[in-house]
């Protein structure tokens, strides 16, 4: 059964695992960070590899599902045994993961996951994107001074991100004078937000926060406009997807969200990775996601070249002295806490497509 | 108060639904005493038919939302008879229990023939009847909530009428009440236990597309959680009993949304199932339901 190896084939591949939700609710992130990688696989592997080696990405599906994340990573630490992992795209995901990459030593790079507590599971775990403390204190800056509001409500999913992403908001909001009128709650996965939203009405919101997804955010700007509460809608980078607009259509008009990159933004290196996507993916425009899962992949070829080895403890190293990495993204700094420091960009819906308003440095 | 008025109005459209799909539960129960659990799936294959009709059918217009209503309606009839014919039917006879575990199979091969036919990523329900909102005082009526109302007041109705007032009806209440009798007065089963599924299925059609209406992202798990408050909604009302399963629906919507619009709106379903717990326990055959004593 064995076939004949020759040249460069011979080494062995660096072995590079990913988890995301490639169906199910969740997809459009995993979707899209899968084709922000594998650009970049395909580009290092055209350009020789690593240390001489070829690049073999696998990757498992987790169909959006509580506790596929971690059958996930099981799979690819012990029977693919991966060097290095990619993932998650929800905190939730990643959490579930975190642990069992921190007990096999193997780094972790969380795509897309904002919380917190993430990169506190340990020091084998880092996080390619900003944290919902920068993420949330953007959002409170934002609708306090560029949009004006005094009196904000809330409306939090009852997830990591959702909470973590709030408490900072709201923090945020109220140090800089404003108000929080009132807090609603609800669960992933509801899909009737009218009885939250009319509590919400009767404490009139200049702003309206919604700290969830871009599935439950659509409804419930729809629901919102058929109840005719007429506040704005803001929301963070689980907003982005082009579902939002499919499914909110003309009621998330002028809705805006943060997130870490815009295809719009002018800089050369971002109009070389688009130029790139779009060739790559049929004239498919990236997402932040899509940028975050290029940058992810892009820092572990580095810190891998850095280190010379795919050793664990080496790579961890490597990883963890990154300054200064130029990221389609922005420059990554990795910090004491294994978290990126970064910009964040504002976004906002028009016309149902997502423009560009603003960069927010930390 | 303002609040309060829209809030139940919130409810009771979200019940409408409920109560829609319990009368699918309740009707089935009713004449074979047993739970068909595919039920909701069928529900979830309505949506999606009317997703697939709305491409051909001209959006936003009263005629043309009608048209998908019943075109969904007639999908589902079909379908629910296939599945009597292919899945209960050869069980028929058997123990209960040989039935409710197909029907749990057959529930879940819908949701998984789901997956693989349409996909498992959310799709979105276009907007097949036009929409608009009132104002009333305080009171923001959107016309989906109307539309859920008005439909479900209306098949509730006709059902009621074809139980009580047809041929077709006179021989579900005699196959109801004792089958081998109904058989030897010359009631033919078949078509009638046909026609039950028939009917339960295409009401399960009418509420997956005003389901889909008011909450537009649909994915062919979107029956499971709808699928069990109905059948809760009809356990609630007294199962086998049709005006039951439409106040069951309705108070299971409101007492829902009112938890959710106050601040233990996390514990909505927790809440609810135990209300559900506390009425069964002071009244076990439901809250219309007449108590029997099962013959075993």
């Amino acid at each position: 059964m064995s076939s004949p190896v020759r040249g460069a084939a011979a080494e062995a591949p660096i072995k590079v695992g990913h988890y995301a939700s490639l169906t199910g609710k969740d997809a459009s992130f995993g979707i899209v960070s899968r084709k922000g990688i594998l650009l970049a696989v395909e580009e290092i592997n055209a350009a020789g590899g690593l240390l001489g080696r070829p690049v073999e990405y696998l990757v498992e599906d987790i169909q959006s599902k509580a506790g596929e994340s971690a059958t996930a990573v099981k799979k690819l630490l012990s029977r693919d045994k991966v060097v290095a992992v990619l993932g998650g795209n929800p905190s939730s995901n990643s959490l579930e993961a975190a642990p069992l990459c921190q007990r096999a030593g193997i780094p972790m790079m969380a795509i897309s996951s904002t919380s917190p507590k993430v990169t506190a599971v340990g020091d084998c775990i880092f996080r390619i994107c900003f944290i919902d403390p920068f993420q949330g204190a953007v959002l409170g800056r934002f609708a306090r001074e560029s949009l004006h509001a005094r009196r904000l409500a809330l409306l939090t999913p009852m997830t990591p991100y959702g909470v973590g992403l709030a408490a900072e908001l709201r923090k945020k909001f109220t140090a800089l004078g404003g108000e929080l009128v009132a807090e609603q709650k609800y669960a992933e996965g509801d899909k009737d937000f009218k009885a939250q939203l009319t509590a919400l009405r009767a404490s009139q919101p200049d702003v309206i926060a919604v700290p969830g997804y871009y599935t439950e955010a659509a409804l419930i700007c729809r629901q919102a406009r058929e109840l005719g509460l007429t506040s704005i809608f803001i929301g963070g980078d689980g907003w982005e997807a082009p579902q939002l607009t499919a499914l909110g259509g003309p009621a998330v008009e002028d809705t805006y969200y943060s997130t870490g990159f815009s295809a719009d933004n002018s800089a050369p290196a971002v109009r070389e990775f688009v130029r790139k996507y779009r060739h790559r993916w049929d004239d498919e425009e990236p997402d932040s996601t899509a940028a975050l899962g290029y940058d992810a992949m892009m820092l572990y070829a580095d810190a891998i070249r850095r280190a010379g080895t795919t050793d664990r403890v080496a790579l961890r190293a490597a990883l963890a002295a990154t300054k200064d990495f130029a990221g389609v993204t922005g420059r990554i700094t990795i910090d004491g806490e294994r978290n990126a420091t970064k910009s964040a960009v504002m976004m906002r819906v028009k016309a149902g497509r997502m423009e560009f308003v603003e960069t927010v440095d930390p | 108060m303002s609040e309060f008025l829209q809030q139940l109005l919130n409810g009771l459209s979200l019940g409408a639904i409920y109560a829609l799909i319990a009368l699918g539960y309740t009707m089935v129960y009713g004449v074979l005493r047993f739970i068909n659990f595919a039920h909701s799936d069928v529900f979830m294959v309505g949506a999606f038919l009317g997703y697939y009709l709305g491409k051909f059918i001209p959006e936003n217009t009263v005629g043309g939302g009608l048209l998908i209503l019943l075109g969904a309606m007639l999908g589902c009839a079909v379908l629910g008879m296939t599945i009597e014919r292919l899945a209960y039917r050869p069980l028929r006879g058997a123990a209960t229990l040989n039935v409710l575990i197909t029907a749990i199979g057959v529930s879940l091969l819908l949701e998984y023939s789901g997956q693989v036919f349409f996909g498992a990523t959310p799709r979105t329900f276009p907007a097949v009847f036009p929409s608009a909102n009132f104002t009333l005082g305080g009171l923001v009526i959107s016309s989906n909530q109307v539309v859920v109302i008005v439909v479900t007041a209306l098949l509730m109705v006709g059902l009621q009428f074809i139980v009580y007032r047809t041929k077709i009806g006179t021989a579900m209440r005699a196959v109801s009440l004792n089958p081998k009798a109904a058989q030897l007065v010359g009631v033919n089963n078949d078509i009638v236990i046909s026609f039950t599924f028939g009917l339960g299925s295409a009401l399960a059609g009418a509420g997956g597309i005003l389901y889909a209406l008011n909450y537009p992202s649909i994915d062919p798990l979107m029956g499971v959680m709808p699928g069990l408050k109905a059948f809760v909604a009809a356990v609630l009302g007294g199962i086998g009993n049709i005006p039951g399963a439409a106040l069951g629906g309705l108070l299971l919507g409101t007492v829902e949304t009112f938890v959710n619009g106050s601040q233990w709106s996390t514990y909505k379903d927790a809440i609810a199932f135990a209300i559900l717990i506390i009425i069964l326990l002071f009244r076990p055959a439901g809250l219309l339901g007449k108590a029997s004593v099962e013959k075993v």
